[in-house]
């Protein structure tokens, strides 16, 4: 074994007490390995990752167990012993890539010097192995990464930076934390491929894989352990675990995630009910029990991690009824829910017609005086969208592609400088300036973090109780029932109304912003990334809100997402922006089934499935977005279509086609059977569930 | 970094313009006939007038301003209504003075605060970060006079290894002048120190909490190039600045200092030619001020952008 963790238990000193982030986790890693860590936030991965590294903060430590590498405890050795280990046998890869490079530091020189100290090679020679090893990374051009910065470098260039640094000595265990988790979906594959590829170089290798994506670990990891707040509650090979999840918090996780090409009129999502315990207070006995359908009285007593067989384990009581079927540990569908009828679309709410919101960026006296034009950013570039009354729009997009911009054009807080928005066919001036209290009222919107959103000197109470005020007279009784009235709508209970922000967990608290965006009976709802900051297990419950609300109130919503599978389920119209400007609209049922866009068709195939054996045509998209400064002629995706056609994308403005038998029309010189030729397969996303 | 510093050349000569304006304008108002002050009080009306007439006071103001700027800049700095010598010797001797007190005051408060604010950091919270910190700040609520009283007690009557007066002749060597910086500038060091030294503590804690520090440690270096090469690159940025700026504050600043070690500096310049009223010193003084002033926070932004990358290489 590289790695034997054994009854680990980490405890962190937090405000005076003792608060265990890790407990009793045990699991061993043979050489070559790829062993998949997944948990949503506070399930300790990240902790018993440090805790392997033998990196914890100041204030952690490991209270009991034994984390053995390569047969030596670590937890016995001194600083001065583990740096003989660290970067030379022992390497990680940490999250943020921006932040975990030295911003004053060639990204030559922060890799060089680990071959220097750990493999004693001289200047030259550690110079030669670091552009070999930016070659290795696919890093085009090492000459230049080597001398470098890294604000001068993309995120995804970056995380290869750090891949490189870590892989530079060989090392028994590589620990990836979360390596993909702020890279877009389309670097991500790349990523993922890059890191198969270099995992399956490395034989002797053991690699810990952390991250809360179902799809990621599904892709790349031969063995999967599930965290939950600090206990490790399942342990098998990846392919049996999603088969067959032998405990019910996995079933949960695995059954809250909206599927690619899911959507809301076919199926219901499954939120696992309750929310994460803090570690301040954490149920007695199994600590999924408040959450579990399955609960008996038995779950009073802690489970131990039962062997349940084909070399898997479960913390489980009931794993044996689980496997042979008795029981089901699916969750409930929530008290209520239906499957949505596919929507009638109704009058137009919001009409974007051919809108854009450019800018001159770095304008100042000394171009002004050297005759250097500024630099023109077009953040959207001529959008024309229509959301109908009682639908969803999805607007789907990399970061960078304006889509946030447009919504900020709407509400009015980003300028538009072309084009029209109307409202209930109204045209709205492009500033908030110009704009009557009418208009404010009709268009509410929810961000994307509703910690920073919500004033947190303010009750719940008076913060929904805000805008009822200022937009409608009511008196004090009549205020009271609307708060009211409006919690029980976000399915929270009438006591929130007296708390605090602070008091609220982060899903609470976006049903607090929820709450407040309908306060004023809206007609059109801008919900910019709503579930993002989500944990999966709370994301499913604020998208059936989302949905349910949208049955009731009758409104038009703009849902703006990164996250294909997520919009696809949600909206009724899915729009994909790329650059400022539309690539594709459709009716969400046929998006992507087939795609008929070359982007959308990109952005599909680098989407990894929650399902390790499910596969997908591999499209993967070349190089970096390019800046929206820059002067793309012709169509807008032509530098990086895997599809390219020739000069005609290069030169000609693609013309909009729409496609017979469904509601699509596509920004394509691309006709549909051209495509159709092309693309080899059909797309299939996931098993049958059974 | 051409742009940067064209930008920052610009803001430099703004800033002068600005000043200047300020500087005419207020000893202009200052109570007080000039005339009066340079003949005295038995002189006539029309003498008095006629001195006005010369002297292009009656001019209007924007006038009077050009000119005084015009002679200002090209090295005309008049002669003082009280001593009647010529001003910009007189000035710039006291400038040779105050820089040479302000450079001995740098090379030992500087490198001693980065030392002490390092360590602090380093071993934040502790017992050597609560000693350094604590005493640090006692010694800065100390006035002035106060520790220069202290420190030629100890030092000139109490060893006799220093001078305890450091009035100095004009065009003495620097070497010769030595002995008797020490004292005025460990009083003045003993002002900088704690501010530079907490500054440090925190530029330095801040670093060593990011995630980059972790990547060095995780690398397996040893922890003195963690910190030397790694943390204290970034956490002196800031250091680097506020040492820069107080440059400017040790060439005028040290008014008490050079009074209680009856040294010859700028400062002591000013008290005079205020105390007697002689408005073409008092602004030949400030403007020199603000030039050292300005000049030593167009330093910091030069090193702080060659430090930084971000800068250095930016847009």
């Amino acid at each position: 074994m590289v790695l034997d963790i054994d009854d680990v238990t980490v405890g962190y000193r937090q405000a005076g007490s003792w608060r265990e982030a890790v407990r009793h986790v045990s699991l061993e890693i043979p050489p070559g390995q790829t062993y998949g860590l997944v948990g949503e936030s506070g399930s300790g991965k990240t902790t018993l990752a440090l805790a392997t590294m033998r990196y914890l903060p100041e204030e952690g430590t490991v209270c009991r167990g034994e984390i053995r590498f390569r047969g030596r405890n670590l937890l016995a050795l001194k600083d001065s012993e583990m740096r003989k280990i660290w970067g030379s046998d022992m390497a990680m890869v940490p999250q943020d890539a921006l932040a975990s490079l030295n911003p004053s530091v060639r990204l030559g020189e922060q890799v060089a010097e680990i071959l220097r100290y750990q493999r004693g090679l001289s200047e030259a020679e550690a110079r030669e192995q670091t552009a070999e090893l930016f070659k290795r990374v696919q890093l085009g051009d090492p000459e230049r990464v080597r001398s470098s910065y890294p604000h001068q470098l993309s995120g995804g260039m970056l995380q290869r930076v750090l891949t490189a640094m870590a892989m530079s000595t060989e090392p028994s265990l590589l620990v990836l934390d979360e390596p993909t988790s702020s890279l877009d979906v389309t670097t991500q594959a790349v990523m993922l491929d890059l890191f198969r590829e270099l995992i399956e170089g490395q034989q002797q290798t053991a690699v810990v894989y952390i991250t809360h994506n179902l799809g990621v670990v599904a892709q790349i990891a031969d063995r999967v352990a599930v965290m939950y707040a600090g206990d490790l509650m399942e342990d098998a090979p990846t392919v049996d675990l999603y088969r067959e999840p032998l405990h019910p918090y996995t079933r949960g996780l695995l059954e809250c995630v909206p599927r690619l090409g899911e959507n809301k009129t076919e199926v219901n999502l499954r939120p696992i009910r309750g929310r994460i315990p803090s570690l301040r207070d954490l149920p007695s006995g199994c600590i999924f029990r408040p959450r579990c359908p399955l609960a008996i009285e038995e779950c009073k007593e802690y489970p131990p991690l039962y062997e349940a067989g084909d070399d898997r384990r479960s913390r489980c009581h009931r794993w044996d009824e689980i496997k042979a079927k008795e029981v089901s540990a699916s969750q409930p569908v929530p008290q209520g829910a239906q499957i949505s009828a596919p929507s009638v679309s109704g009058e137009e709410v919001l009409g974007v017609e051919d809108v854009e919101v450019h800018f001159t960026e770095g304008q100042s006296l000394i171009k002004l005086i050297s005759g250097e034009p500024p630099t023109k950013v077009k953040a959207v570039d001529g959008v024309s969208l229509d959301v109908p009354r009682g639908q969803t729009v999805g607007l789907v997009g990399e970061s960078g592609s304006g889509k946030t911009t447009l919504a900020r054009a709407v509400v009015g807080l980003a300028e538009r400088t072309g084009g029209r928005i109307r409202l209930l066919d109204k045209e709205l001036p492009p500033g908030l300036k110009e704009r009557t209290p009418d208009m404010f009222c009709c268009i509410q919107i929810v961000f994307q973090n509703p910690a920073e959103t919500l004033n947190p000197y303010l009750s719940v109470g008076q913060i929904l109780r805000r805008p009822l005020m200022r937009l409608r007279d009511q008196t004090p009784e009549e205020l009271d029932a609307a708060v009211k009235s409006l919690l029980e709508a976000v399915h929270l209970s009438a006591e929130y109304a007296s708390r605090l922000p602070g008091q609220l967990s982060g899903g609470e608290k976006q049903r607090v912003a929820i709450a407040r965006a309908f306060a004023p009976r809206p007609d059109l709802l801008i919900a910019d990334e709503p579930v993002t900051s989500l944990d999966v297990s709370v994301q499913a419950s604020i998208l059936n809100l989302f949905d349910e609300l949208q049955d009731e109130e009758e409104i038009g919503t703009l849902f703006i997402s990164h996250d294909l599978a997520v919009v696809g389920y949600l909206a009724d119209v899915v729009a994909v922006i790329y650059l400022g400007q539309l690539m594709e609209v459709s009716e969400s049922a046929s998006i992507f089934d087939p795609p008929h866009h070359p982007y959308t068709e990109a952005l599909l195939s680098s989407v990894p499935l929650i399902d390790p054996q499910g596969k997908q045509e591999e499209i993967r998209l070349e190089g970096e977005v390019p800046s929206p400064s820059e002067e793309i002629r012709g169509c807008p995706f032509h530098t990086r279509c895997p599809r390219f056609i020739g000069p005609v994308c290069a030169e000609e403005v693609p013309p909009w086609r729409e496609i017979a038998g469904v509601d699509k029309r596509t920004f394509c010189h691309y006709t549909e059977e051209e495509l159709r030729e092309r693309q080899k397969r059909t797309f299939r996303f996931s098993e049958p569930s059974e | 970094m051409v742009l940067y510093i064209i930008r920052r050349l610009g803001f430099l000569v703004l800033t002068l313009l600005i000043t200047s304006i300020i500087v005419f304008l207020v000893t202009r108002w200052l109570p007080g006939d000039v005339a009066r002050v340079i003949l005295g009080r038995e002189a006539g009306e029309a003498a008095l007038e006629s001195l006005r007439e010369d002297l292009g006071l009656n001019d209007p103001l924007h006038m009077q301003y050009g000119r005084w700027l015009i002679d200002f800049v090209s090295g005309d700095w008049g002669t003082s209504f009280s001593t009647r010598s010529e001003i910009r010797p007189l000035v710039m001797g006291r400038v040779r003075n105050s820089l040479r007190l302000a450079v001995v005051t740098l090379v030992i408060s500087v490198p001693l605060a980065i030392v002490l604010g390092v360590l602090a950091g380093l071993n934040e919270d502790t017992l050597i970060d609560n000693v350094i910190s604590i005493s640090a700040l006692s010694v800065v609520g100390l006035p002035e006079f106060v520790t220069g009283l202290i420190l030629i007690q100890v030092f000139a009557f109490g060893l006799n290894i220093l001078p305890a007066s450091s009035s100095v002749p004009p065009d003495v060597s620097f070497v010769e002048v030595l002995p008797k910086l020490i004292l005025p500038s460990l009083t003045a060091t003993l002002v900088l120190l704690a501010y530079v030294a907490r500054l440090t503590r925190t530029g330095v804690i801040e670093e060593l909490g990011k995630s980059y520090v972790r990547t060095a440690a995780l690398k397996g270096l040893p922890y003195r190039t963690v910190v030397f090469k790694h943390v204290l690159r970034n956490a002196l940025l800031p250091t680097i600045t506020v040492v820069a700026i107080s440059f400017g504050w040790l060439i005028s600043g040290l008014v008490v200092v050079e009074n209680v070690f009856n040294y010859p500096g700028l400062g002591r310049l000013l008290v005079f030619a205020v105390g007697r009223n002689d408005l073409p010193v008092i602004q030949a003084v400030i403007m020199v001020t603000v030039v050292g002033f300005a000049s030593a926070n167009l330093v910091a932004d030069l090193l702080y952008g060659l430090l930084n990358p971000r800068i250095r290489l930016g847009e």
